[in-house]
């Protein structure tokens, strides 16, 4: 059955049939996760020249701009399945949106710590209250209350639409939340983070950028899905098909 | 570029590994709980099957 | 429809009014949160009146959502609410009866005792002013919105603390300009802005809110 056809698709929905191919597509991702991220960080650390005024503290900008990308899009994506599993009542749907948010999570908290560690040397401050940074700190509790609503709730169908109803209504909030902190900003005056300075990235750091983000996004396809499989492995422990696929991929 | 000029990144040292070495430790604890409960889920559904066997 | 409002307010209200110590429980809350700042910073009137609007607003948020649980348990609890849903009235409308009676109770009592705290706070006559009405358009969003959450988590355990992590995030926008109001008023600017924007949270969330909520319960229930 060829790839491109919908059949596959939608037998690939199925968690039965999904359970074996990411099995195969896990070393995959996983490959070209390190694959990727290697290049980049030749790109970044090697070939990139030293920053006139931010020094090599400016090589943290390679992880930190990737995982901030990925804490958005990721909170997207996880809020897509979660809608496609409440319309479309797919159950691998509600699975992905709840493997993907522990990852989403993480990527947040990195982009923050990262963010703090470059801000230190830079402006000399580990944190301020601006839009950007506001913003990503709620985001990240938009996803513990993400994952804290779905562990919460003992019926799975019940938590999986729970936490889809949750996703929806702060996404609606990130924007009005992002423009408020800036509102807000303009009239308390704070210190100015400038970021215009993106402007003038040597090609070299930008390509380490742009290479981690997609290792980082092959990274987050092999984690889902490891996820997924250990959800599938969860629930349908008792199935037939579960113990005979596992003895044969040993 | 030798090695030592490399670890110290203009003594920034502590920030820019202090930076790495939080990203790969995060990514590889993610991994590592991902194996470990894939391990541990395997075990007992042999167990289950034995046990359903018998 | 009016009819059917009318009659679940009157419900509401007279439930309510039956354990009045609950009623007053969110308002003391609000009080003694507010009278701890000055005990942990100092009674420093200059410092006081300068984070006063901050903490007042942000003891009405915690206030608000602590009272949030009541607001569909003990319907919950008895059936009651089960009833509601299968009514044939439209559900959104019956959780926006809840939503006002809720406010009244609850949000309302903060809006006219906040003048006191103020005044505790060093806050001066404009400021106060000022306050009372950012906490009367806002405290009915915080209502609006925490029905949301407290639809979402009816029955889960750990209930209280998992609906503030949920609803906390969401209040940020309100929190920003009802605080932000007030404390342009007290620097001698003007709060149009403010309560341009705190009135579009009321509006967008009259409109969103008991939607959401009753999908919520749906979710919930089903």
């Amino acid at each position: 059955m060829s790839v491109l056809s919908k059949a596959f698709w939608l037998k690939l929905s199925s968690p039965k049939t999904f359970f074996p191919f990411a099995g195969k597509a896990v070393p995959v991702f996983a490959i070209i996760t390190l694959f990727l991220a290697t290049i980049s960080l030749y790109y970044g650390f090697i070939l990139a020249p030293t920053d006139y005024q931010m020094g090599d503290s400016y090589r943290i900008m390679i992880v930190h701009v990737p995982a901030a990308w990925m804490s958005m899009w990721l909170y997207l994506v996880m809020c897509a399945y979660a809608i496609i599993g409440m319309v479309w009542r797919t159950r691998l749907s509600d699975m992905m949106a709840g493997a993907i948010a522990p990852t989403g999570a993480m990527f947040t908290f990195l982009a923050l710590w990262t963010g703090a560690l470059w801000g230190k040397p830079t402006w000399g401050t580990y944190w301020v209250w601006d839009a950007r940074l506001t913003s990503e700190l709620i985001l990240l509790f938009l996803f513990f209350g993400f994952i804290a609503l779905r562990a919460a709730i003992d019926d799975e169908k019940r938590a999986a639409r729970a936490s889809a109803l949750l996703a929806c209504v702060g996404i609606i909030n990130v924007p009005i939340i992002y423009f408020s902190v800036k509102w807000w900003n303009t009239l308390h005056q704070p210190m100015t983070v400038d970021t215009s300075g993106k402007a003038t990235l040597p090609t070299e750091m930008l390509t380490a950028m742009l290479l981690m983000t997609f290792a980082f996004w092959a990274y987050t396809f092999a984690v889902s899905f490891m996820r997924v499989r250990n959800q599938i492995l969860e629930k349908e422990k008792n199935s037939a098909w579960v113990a005979e696929t596992l003895g044969g991929e040993k | 570029m030798n090695l030592p000029s490399f670890l110290d990144m203009g003594h920034y040292a502590p920030y820019v590994w202090g930076s790495y070495g939080v990203v790969v430790g995060f990514m590889l604890i993610e991994v590592v709980l991902l194996v470990t409960k894939k391990r541990s889920l395997t075990k007992s559904i042999a167990r289950l099957a034995r046990l359903n066997r018998e | 429809m009016i009819s059917v409002l009318r009659w679940l307010v009157w419900r509401e209200f007279t439930l309510a009014l039956r354990r009045k110590a609950e009623i007053l429980t969110t308002l003391l809350f609000f009080v003694i949160v507010v009278s701890l700042f000055p005990l942990g910073i100092g009674p420093e009137i200059n410092t006081l009146r300068e984070i006063a609007p901050g903490v007042l607003w942000v003891a009405a948020l915690l206030a608000s959502m602590l009272s949030l649980n009541r607001l569909f348990a003990d319907d919950f609890i008895d059936g009651t609410l089960e009833q509601l849903i299968i009514s044939s009235q439209p559900l959104a409308l019956l959780v926006f009866g809840k939503i006002v009676t809720h406010w009244s109770l609850t949000g309302l009592p903060l809006v006219l005792i906040s003048p006191i705290l103020g005044m505790q706070l060093g806050m001066d006559g404009d400021s106060i002013v000022v306050l009372m009405l950012t906490l009367l358009v806002g405290t009915p969003v915080l209502s609006l919105i925490g029905a949301v959450g407290a639809g979402l988590t009816l029955g889960v355990r750990g209930g209280g603390v998992l609906l503030s992590l949920i609803i906390l995030p969401l209040y940020v926008p309100v929190l920003i300009f009802g605080a932000g109001a007030v404390e342009s008023v007290q620097a001698g600017l003007g709060a149009e802005a403010h309560f341009s924007l705190l009135g579009a949270f009321l509006i967008g969330s009259l409109i969103l809110a008991p939607v959401g909520a009753a999908a919520a319960l749906r979710i919930s229930l089903d």
